[in-house]
């Protein structure tokens, strides 16, 4: 039991926090608006010299073998400066993806792309129709000649024009048209029959809707043996809201401080707003709200390797307690700063915008109290 | 970063479960089950605390010198944890919790000697004399006073909302040895044996039907100035100290898990007609299970940081707030998964020792009473309102 951080995960915090601090603000993230893909590509290059692109992959693919308490303080360290190069998309879901369903081959090709930053990943899974859930996928893929069909389409793809490859996930669908298991795909950007709706993505980056028309991969373009993918699928998504959750935390850290300042030098009534009982009391949960955020992405986090109920109704309880606690801090931010917290003079707004794409990534608190019931075993229909 | 105990604290682990295992009568169990109050009645409480002291174990948290198990954090989390999840007795904790670190911490030689092992032992059982009718949450405002009379003080007043004076043979309490300027300058700590003359305790009936909490009139009681621990005027830093115990006993999570389970047990038992099934009540269980994952989580990252010698900072705070207010949510779930038969009220005490078979199935006997009493975890101890100030104090520095 040991719950502080190490001397090398304390660097980690602060050289993050460091550059963090050091390159982005209001001004960098109106820049970055413009930009094609909504990021800097001169930024990932650092990222990938400072080590972060190698963090979680593992030592024999060019990695630094981390694990998901690394990665939960770079996302920390990224939610304080609404960073929004695609470490989610890329290294957290992408890597993960690879590493766990890949081939050695592929293991060996792309990971190490992924490490020196030459290769941007994206994954395309959810679906209209399937809300939020994981294991609903109507893209189907058939055996070809040379190899695979691809029709279907994906919503929300983070960062899928960026990407060089486009992992999509899709149901098998056999001779006789009966869909079977759920296996993944390397769908090559300029594949033909893929078409992508790029647009800006609330809080920050991009993202695009794919549809795959007729879509034809070589046989290889399969990561993996053909196995049912969704237990992957459900650790990596495990994975990827216990790192959003610590993001979340960064954010919500942000808006606290602000707001605490804020509070501090406005004047009304001849004092400062933070003088009133009812102002003092309201920081007083924002302060709770974020430090139990703090607990449950770091509890998330540490029981990533667990059993896969357990590991599951951790992130679910992490995903659901955090999404309440945002939504309090994002929502009282702006409510304290009045009518300017209604504005995007302010930072604020940034910030609220990106919890509230927290809130909505892989579904949000409702869904995920209902997922952590039913692993737990209880009924969650009427 | 690891969240699992080592092998040496696993082996405790078992070691305190082979304990209770060989300790823990089925009727003592039993009647911990069925009480809905706060603190467990001194017959099954006292004759745990017995139980522990035999073995050791009486005061968890102190010091070796005076009689404590020179445990680690870890090692009481995990006493404690195991504790809740067997379904113990609460001993009281104003002795071993409360007035023993006080008297560790300030008080002379003589007081440790007699005081420390009578706690231990559970042969004293103490109430707490803070709040006075027109001092609640502004407690340094309280008027009980004590006034020097050669070796003695002599002292006129009332304490409210004292829990278990009707049981306790001794008090402490905080009161006025001086009129100064600021009001906190002119309290002492003081020990004061029940039974001295001039006592008397009026019992306080509260919602959930329990007499749990009395009011204690003084009128003109001799306590001798040896009784006062540390400095005159200087009882309510001591005091502090102690509230400081009173909200962050730190070990909170395993209770309310196992309350919830409780909880959870009555909604798929077809006495309440599974309950479990209605997805409101489903969905209930797991909010409510995950911020008692908060809770522990929080608990933990506290334990972890004074195992490595850090300051855990201002959390004591956070911990009540979020204590109380899940206690109250579980005893509402309660109330809501017995259904019609939350109506039934069975005024005798203790449910354990009932003459006659109750209406209800004998579980469900605590449950709305549990509820309503849980209604006082958000006002004791300082209430969610005075946390709150705290917390923009201390944590926020406004």
């Amino acid at each position: 039991m040991d719950l502080t951080l190490s001397d090398e995960q304390r660097l980690l915090r602060e050289s993050a926090e460091r550059f963090v601090a050091g390159t982005y603000n209001a001004e960098h993230r109106r820049r970055m608006a413009s930009e094609p893909h909504g990021f800097s590509a001169g930024l990932w290059k650092q990222f990938a010299d400072l080590g972060w692109l190698a963090l979680p992959i593992s030592e024999a693919h060019g990695g630094l073998g981390g694990g998901a308490v690394e990665i939960g303080i770079l996302m920390e360290a990224f939610g304080r400066g609404l960073v929004a190069e695609p470490y989610l998309s890329t290294v957290v879901i992408g890597a993960a993806l690879i590493a766990e369903r890949g081939s050695e081959a592929q293991r060996q090709a792309l990971l190490p792309k992924v490490a020196d930053g030459s290769l941007y990943l994206a994954f395309a899974h959810s679906e209209r129709a399937a809300r939020f859930e994981l294991a609903e996928v109507a893209t189907s893929a058939r055996k070809t000649a040379e190899g695979w069909r691809l029709d279907g389409r994906k919503t929300a793809v983070l960062d899928g024009t960026a990407a060089g490859q486009v992992i999509v996930s899709a149901r098998v669908v056999g001779d006789n048209g009966a869909a079977g298991k759920l296996c993944l795909f390397l769908v090559p950007a300029d594949a033909t029959g893929l078409t992508k709706r790029d647009f800006p993505r609330l809080g920050g980056g991009r993202a695009c809707n794919l549809e795959l028309r007729d879509v034809r991969l070589p046989a290889d373009a399969l990561l993996g043996d053909g196995s049912d993918a969704l237990p992957a699928i459900e650790a990596v998504v495990d994975r990827a809201m216990a790192a959003l959750g610590a993001e979340a935390v960064g954010i919500m850290q942000t808006l606290l401080d602000q707001t605490l300042e804020y509070t501090k030098i406005r004047k009304q009534f001849g004092r400062p707003l933070s003088a009133n009982q009812v102002i003092r009391h309201r920081l007083a949960d924002m302060a709770m709200n974020c430090d139990e955020a703090r607990s449950m992405a770091l509890r998330a986090a540490l029981m990533v390797d667990a059993e896969p109920v357990a590991r599951g109704r951790a992130a679910s309880g992490a995903k659901a307690k955090i999404g309440k606690c945002a939504r309090f801090v994002a929502e009282q931010s702006v409510q304290l700063h009045g009518a300017m917290g209604v504005t995007e003079e302010l930072d604020i707004g940034s910030y609220f915008k990106r919890l509230l794409a927290f809130d909505t990534l892989f579904g949000g608190s409702a869904h995920h109290y209902r997922r952590h019931a039913a692993l737990g075993g209880r009924s969650v229909q009427a | 970063m690891d969240l699992t105990f080592s092998a040496a604290e696993r082996a405790f682990e078992q070691e305190v479960r082979d304990f209770i295992a060989a300790n823990l009568p089925a009727e003592m169990k039993h009647a911990q089950s069925l009480t809905p109050s706060v603190f467990s009645d001194p017959d099954i409480g006292i004759a745990w605390q017995k139980a522990l002291h035999a073995k050791g174990w009486g005061a968890p948290g102190w010091p070796a010198e005076y009689g404590g198990p020179n445990w680690t954090p870890a090692q009481r989390w995990i006493f404690e944890a195991e504790c809740a999840r067997a379904g113990v007795p609460n001993v009281n904790v104003m002795g071993v919790k409360m007035v023993g670190p006080v008297i560790i911490g300030f008080g002379s030689a003589e007081q440790k000697n007699f005081y420390l092992p009578r706690i231990r032992s559970g042969e004293d059982y103490w109430c707490q004399g803070y709040s006075e009718p027109g001092s609640g949450s502004d407690l340094a405002s309280l008027k009980t006073r004590a006034v020097r009379d050669g070796d003695d003080y002599i002292i006129n007043g009332t304490k409210i909302w004292t829990t278990h004076a009707h049981h306790a043979n001794r008090m402490f309490a905080l009161v006025r040895t001086n009129e100064t300027e600021r009001q906190q300058d002119g309290i002492s700590f003081i020990l004061i044996d029940m039974k001295s003359p001039g006592i008397t305790t009026r019992p306080i009936l509260t919602i959930g039907g329990d007499h749990e909490v009395n009011q204690v009139f003084f009128d003109d009681v001799r306590v001798p100035v040896a009784n006062r621990v540390g400095e005159e005027g200087k009882g309510w830093t001591y005091g502090k100290y102690l509230l400081e115990f009173e909200r962050g006993a730190g070990i909170a999570s395993a209770k309310l898990r196992e309350a919830l389970k409780t909880v959870s047990d009555l909604a798929e038992s077809e006495a309440t007609g599974h309950a479990i099934d209605d997805p409101d009540i489903s969905l209930r269980l797991s909010e409510i299970e995950v911020d008692i994952d908060t809770l522990e989580m929080t608990e933990l990252r506290v334990l972890s940081a004074l195992q490595t010698g850090q300051n855990p900072g201002a959390v004591s705070s956070l911990l009540k707030l979020r204590n109380s207010e899940i206690r109250q949510a579980v005893t509402r779930l309660g109330v809501d998964v017995i259904g019609h038969d939350g109506l039934y009220v069975e005024p005798m005490r203790p449910f354990y020792k009932l003459n006659e078979e109750p209406g209800i199935p004998e579980e469900m006997l605590p449950v709305v009473p549990e509820y309503l009493n849980s209604r006082a975890y958000t006002i004791f101890g300082g209430s969610s309102e005075i946390q709150r100030d705290i917390i923009a104090k201390m944590v926020l520095g406004l």
